[in-house]
């Protein structure tokens, strides 16, 4: 294990956390909060002192980092990230307690979205957008963008054990050779949809604060709300647009990519982009047809169902209205949705329609063996045929989600909460979703659970984020010997 | 500049590691997953499951926008087509290929030309006209041409009775008596670019610039045998053997070939009638002996097995054959071979790999840039051939009133057919040929990188 390569590549990280301050700092500035201000200065301070004293030690580490180190890497680097970028809250004043301020933005950058806090619209400026930016951050990864805008077209030693690591879904490929360049792609798009869903939001009325934030949080599929009731209190148009930019930001990006280079038809005929329209359609019809006398328009029911299936799917986690109080049914159909989660390659959380289809498509070939034991079937996706590797990683990743799942359901138990609160604020922490049901429902906030639930579902989120592995990786006592 | 590596093998492998470092955009194709998965572990390249030779996989791996294709698979067909193919798609796109076969390697001009080829390489040949480089001038380790053949870099060992031995820079013109450059020393693993007083001692291996006419001059001084090689002995009787063997032949020197496999004796039979061919193994120490070991000029060995033909140069020079040579697949650690006295080493994958980094490079070519780059000392020194044009600073000026880069060294100044080894007098003018020697990787783009 090489501590200063580790050590230099989390300054590194680190400085670009802090250079993204400034922004917030400047928004503080404009409103005139000067306890903002001086939070984020003295934050800023703290970051910078804090590199300096890695470059010192560590710049002459070499580059080249393999598989292990690349998963410490991401693993330490998101926590890090977490410990300095909740700094502003508490020193601002805004957040006081230092556990509620670290479970904020960790479920700000992993675009969980979960909140301890009941009024939202008492927040300074600043920090609302710093909050809100945390998601836009997070929602690409900060080690994609340090790679994007690191120098030089050379080696950097920066290979694919970071993208993999970062990068949501079973298979993580490059679109180009050079990982920079890869890199650049991925936040090219992500920066042009950001923009224009800034632009449609404007077009709406919205101030233009706001506007931004609520971009930020459908971008990163994060969705922390700027206003308490979250996105009710809108015209329909931006519910309506909202639904459709956090559909579009579910997609994978390579989706784009291709669209870009004209390849219409491969991306019309991706298996996963087909099953994630399907699986979304069906399930705005069904709660359609299940809450249709709850409210008094045809219009008005279709626009809450269709909002919510968005935003859970995609594990965003904004709300147009109390879907708790929901029949069971649609309950059921919601609880479903959070596990499902995203396309991989996208901003969003959760399994990915891509795993789950392999999962059922090796699940399919185990039933035909089970008939025919002399059969032999191979997995086909978008027509190519995927390899063992993969599927056994993916059954892994299975085991491990559900191992967690359950394991942080139990501890969080120790808190004295209904069932049904304390799994669901299991399942959205750990897709990365936000609200769950009950107690942890639309209207409420995770306040209550006490501190040692919060630093579970804390870990939680990271967890989900990060595809488990990097989290894992960190307390396995293989990573720490030689 | 965008180019596809067709095969990741051993020189597939190689050739990622060198171009990746020279900032090429590069593409793999190989049809074995866990070799492309340890290749993008290492480097920052894309790699592409599939046949290289069909069409979707090429289209797969961006063949319209590439500039370069090498196909490096196993197979010489598989090679071709791949060629072929890319070509049909992309008609502007440089294609290198590997042909090993020795019935291709006769007609490979002909066949450079219908199948549209760059350039055709053939490790096993290069290694044999390495080879026959080296036995022309026993004595040198390595031999670097430059300037169409008027300029070399030539590699030498210090022995414990050398002439050179424990003596300093200075004093080395008095007893080679013509003028040569030491360029670089490489000792204990590390290269060094030295200065006058630096002395030299045992084990260590220097890199020479001369001129070419001045090279056997260089070895009498030394008091090195110089000998025409009159009779060889290769162990091993593949590709390598069969290419030297037959070119060796021509200039009327005796070859004898040891090969362990019957019928690839009879085969080598039929194929080279002059030379003899011994059937029998290489490693059994009295069958060599037998066979004329200690009275041979010069003994290479080219069996498939690296131990094996370590062992046999190890008991060469022990049995003070004047000579020998070692072809390596793979060169471990250079610095545990230092301490081997196995005589020149060959190693065709990295011969191979030269080879193609100097035409990337000569793609690559903008005014001023290196026409030619060789990298000596194990890699660690790299010494490049630029042309001086009319945008080059400092023309006509004495080098001792030039400032260069530090670790940059003017190894030699060609004018025309005269080549001279510089001294702080010299100048060069418009249209000589700098061959410079540097030990940072990659610094010099073009000649103007060399001043400050």
């Amino acid at each position: 294990m090489n501590y200063k390569m580790i050590g230099r590549f989390l300054g590194q990280i680190l400085s670009i956390e802090g250079l993204f301050m400034i922004p917030a700092a400047l928004i503080s500035v404009g409103y005139g909060e000067w306890n903002t201000v001086l939070a984020f200065l003295i934050t800023m301070g703290a970051i910078t002192g804090t590199c300096l004293l890695i470059f010192l030690t560590c710049h002459k580490a070499p580059k080249i980092l393999n598989a292990r180190e690349g998963m410490i890497c991401v693993g330490f680097s998101w926590i890090v990230l977490s410990l300095f970028g909740c700094l502003p809250f508490v020193l601002s004043g805004d957040i006081p307690r230092y556990i509620d301020a670290f479970f904020e933005i960790v479920s700000g950058f992993t675009t969980t979205g979960a909140s301890i806090l009941s009024n939202v619209e008492d927040l300074s400026k600043g920090v609302l957008y710093w909050r809100s930016f945390s998601h836009w951050l997070g929602g690409m990864g900060v080690l994609v963008f340090l790679l994007a805008v690191s120098p030089g077209d050379k080696d950097t030693g920066f290979t694919m054990h970071l993208l993999r690591a970062e990068s949501p879904g079973p298979e993580v490929g490059k679109l180009t050779p050079r990982m920079r360049k890869t890199a650049s792609i991925l936040y090219i798009i992500y920066i042009a949809l950001t923009i224009i869903n800034i632009i449609f939001l404007l077009c709406g009325g919205m101030h233009w604060l706001e506007a931004i934030c609520t971009a930020f949080g459908t971008a990163g599929t994060g969705g922390f709300g700027i206003k308490n009731d979250s996105i009710g209190s809108f015209s329909p148009y931006i519910q309506y647009v909202t639904t459709v930019f956090m559909f579009l930001f579910g997609i994978n990006f390579s989706c784009y990519y291709l669209l870009l280079l004209r390849q219409f038809r491969s991306v019309f005929r991706d298996e996963e982009l087909r099953t994630y329209i399907a699986i979304v359609v069906v399930a705005i019809v069904l709660i359609v047809l299940n809450i249709r006398h709850m409210y008094s328009t045809l219009e008005e029911t279709f626009r809450h169902a269709s909002f919510t299936v968005s935003s859970i799917v995609t594990t965003t986690g904004y709300c147009t209205t109390d879907f708790d109080q929901w029949p069971a049914f649609s309950k059921s159909i919601i609880m479903f949705l959070m596990m499902v989660g995203a396309c991989a390659g996208s901003t969003g959380g959760g399994l990915k329609v891509s795993r789950l289809l392999y999962l059922l498509k090796s699940l399919g070939r185990n039933i035909t063996q089970v008939l025919n034991p002399r059969r032999v079937k191979a997995i086909r996706n978008n027509g190519s045929v995927v390899s063992q590797q993969v599927l056994d990683n993916t059954n892994a990743y299975l085991a491990a989600y559900v191992s967690i799942l359950v394991f942080s359901f139990v501890i969080v138990s120790l808190d004295n909460n209904t069932i049904g609160t304390n799994f669901t604020a299991v399942l959205s922490c750990f897709n990365n979703i936000g609200p769950g049901l009950e107690a942890v429902g639309p209207t409420c906030n995770f306040a209550h659970y006490s501190n040692l639930s919060k630093l579970v579902l804390s870990a939680d989120m990271l967890a989900g984020r990060l595809e488990i592995f990097p989290i894992l990786a960190l307390f396995a006592r293989g990573t720490w010997k030689h | 500049m965008n180019i596809i590596i067709a095969g990741d093998g051993r020189v597939g492998s190689t050739l990622t590691r060198q171009l990746s470092t020279e900032g090429c955009d590069l593409t793999l194709i190989d049809n074995d997953r866990t070799v492309l998965e340890s290749s993008i572990g290492r480097y920052d390249v894309m790699s592409i499951h599939g046949n290289c030779a069909s069409m979707s996989v090429l289209q797969q791996a961006g063949v319209n926008d590439t500039d370069l294709l090498i196909a490096a698979t196993s197979a010489d067909e598989v090679n071709l087509l791949c060629c072929t193919t890319a070509h049909g798609i992309n008609p502007k796109i440089h294609t290198i290929a590997r042909i090993r076969n020795p019935e291709y390697t006769e007609q490979i001009y002909a066949m450079r030309d219908i199948f549209g080829l760059s350039m055709a390489i053939n490790p096993e040949k290069q290694a044999a006209t390495e080879i026959e480089r080296l036995l022309n001038y026993p004595g040198f380790l390595r031999r670097d041409i430059f300037a169409q053949g008027r300029t070399e870099i030539v590699e030498l060992r210090i022995d414990a009775n050398s002439k050179l031995c424990n003596v300093p820079l200075i004093e080395m013109a008095s007893i080679v008596k013509c003028r040569v450059l030491v360029c670089a020393v490489l000792r204990r693993g590390t290269a060094l670019v030295p200065r006058g007083d630096f002395v030299l001692q045992e084990n260590d291996r220097i890199f020479v610039t001369a001129p070419s006419e001045n090279l056997t001059t260089l070895l009498n001084n030394l008091g090195i045998i110089t000998r025409r090689v009159r009779s060889v002995l290769l162990c091993g009787g593949g590709r390598v053997a069969h290419y030297l063997a037959a070119s060796l032949e021509k200039t009327g020197i005796k070859v004898r070939i040891i090969e362990s496999d019957r019928s690839r004796c009879e085969e080598l039979c039929a194929l080279l009638p002059k030379a003899s061919i011994v059937h029998g193994d290489c490693g059994d120490l009295e069958l060599l002996e037998g066979e004329g070991l200690s009275k041979c000029d010069a003994l290479v060995t080219l069996t498939g097995s690296d131990e094996l033909n370590m062992i046999i140069s190890l008991y060469a020079t022990n049995r003070e054959v004047p000579q020998v040579i070692t072809k390596l697949a793979d060169i471990g650690s250079r610095t545990v071979l230092d301490t081997l006295n196995i005589g020149s080493v060959i190693c065709p994958k990295e011969l191979i790999c030269n080879h193609i980094v100097r035409y990337v490079r000569a793609m690559q070519n903008q005014t001023g840039a290196a026409l030619s780059v060789h990298a000596i000392a194990d890699g660690q020194v790299e010494a490049l051939e630029f042309m001086v044009d009319e945008n080059t600073l400092h023309c006509g000026v004495p080098l001792r009133n030039l400032k260069t880069r530090p670790n940059v060294l003017i190894a030699s100044i060609g004018h025309g057919s005269r080549t001279e080894i510089p001294n702080g007098n010299s100048s060069f003018q418009l249209s000589d040929t700098l061959v410079v020697v540097t030990s940072g990787r990659g610094v010099l783009k073009q000649i103007n990188d060399i001043f400050m």
